[in-house]
């Protein structure tokens, strides 16, 4: 079965990208497939590549991008909600002349459309948030 | 676009009070999107959720922009389905004329400016819930 | 197949566990996790509104949140279930749609 999963919420600070990310791995090893993870309002801040968590704590980020690479995984931040949370890849800094860059290379900026073609591509839609 | 060919029910589920916290008006911004996708969209406001669409909303005194005419413009985004569930109005002292107009112009019905709001009730809501494919909530 | 409803938030704190009862059908489907997990404990002040709605709706607890919050299933109201991360996946695979109430 095919999940696009919808995140709402920024790491740390609340469990929703954790339960996410617990539902993803449990789905792959399950063989279904991940359509997409869309990170949508605070949850933008999971990309970022800037966040040193301590050592004995684990690392949102890393753990997303490993996951990705390891299943070829489609994560996508919400352009117009990462904008408005200083989240830029090396596109949008240039593009918007700033002078830094933040997003986990394994992250991809993309438009709120690919949450509905997530939905419409998917069997199951599942939103984690606050 | 990809998805093309497929319509799926699509609802949105909105269950906070707007400003204080950014879910109303961030949903509201995947509603104007997923029109471009012609799928068969609609709304719910529940619990707090209604208050979205409280009529005489002004935002001068907080600095922050008055988002709710852009439920006025979903009529023109063939939006037209949006569900208040009765109870959740009148536990908060609410009635239809509370709330903003909210209208669209059937093309069915020779353009004839009808009414958006669909007023449920809870046990109605969840039939509805029930049928849809895709369910949004913020 | 029916419809899953996940609630989050505790049942002490706010008002969506509520929420979700009244606006789901009988025969669907309620899945606690994060911190709604406390809502599912016996012998609580919220247990017999629970108890009363085991009849026509299937009740399950996300064991991981359960066990990290210091309960473990034997704790819960009888008739609800726990399960696993696997567990949840299949819900969301064997349910037509899903709701999250936040």
């Amino acid at each position: 079965m095919k999940f696009t999963i919808l995140i709402n919420e920024g790491p740390y600070q609340h469990q929703a990208a954790d339960s996410a990310y617990q539902f993803a791995k449990a789905a792959l090893e399950k063989g279904h497939e991940i359509f997409r993870v869309f990170f949508y309002n605070d949850a933008v801040n999971n990309a970022t590549r800037l966040a040193i968590p301590p050592q004995d704590d684990r690392n949102i980020t890393v753990q997303w991008a490993e996951l990705a690479e390891q299943n070829n995984l489609d994560m996508v931040v919400c352009i117009a909600a990462a904008q408005r949370r200083g989240m830029l890849d090396d596109d949008e800094r240039d593009r918007q002349g700033k002078d830094a860059s933040n997003i986990h290379p394994a992250f991809r900026i993309s438009g709120l459309g690919q949450l509905v073609e997530g939905g419409i591509q998917s069997d199951r839609l599942i939103t984690f948030g606050d | 676009m990809d998805g093309e060919g497929q319509t799926k029910k699509f609802m949105f589920v909105n269950r906070k009070v707007p400003y204080g916290t950014v879910y109303a008006l961030e949903s509201l911004e995947v509603v104007l999107i997923s029109a471009a996708f012609d799928q068969d969209v609609s709304l719910a406001f529940v619990d707090d959720g209604v208050y979205q669409l409280k009529n005489g909303q002004s935002t001068d005194g907080i600095g922050m922009k008055n988002f709710s005419p852009t439920y006025k413009a979903l009529g023109d985004y063939d939006i037209n389905k949006l569900y208040v569930e009765k109870e959740s109005l009148e536990e908060r002292g609410l009635s239809l004329d509370d709330l903003m107009e909210l209208t669209y112009e059937d093309e069915d019905d020779d353009w004839a400016e009808k009414t958006s709001i669909i007023l449920v009730s809870r046990e109605e809501l969840a039939e509805v819930m029930d049928q849809q494919d895709v369910l949004i909530s913020s | 197949m029916a419809m899953l409803h996940i609630v989050n938030k505790s049942v002490f704190e706010r008002g969506t566990l509520d929420s979700c009862l009244k606006s789901s059908l009988s025969g669907s489907s309620i899945l606690f996790i994060e911190d709604a997990v406390v809502s599912a404990v016996n012998n609580t002040a919220v247990s017999d509104k629970i108890k009363a709605e085991l009849s026509s709706k299937n009740f399950y607890v996300l064991t991981p949140d359960l066990n990290a919050r210091g309960f473990t299933d034997a704790d819960l109201i009888e008739g609800i279930k726990g399960v696993d991360y696997a567990g949840f996946v299949d819900l969301v695979a064997d349910n037509s749609n899903v709701q999250s109430w936040l």
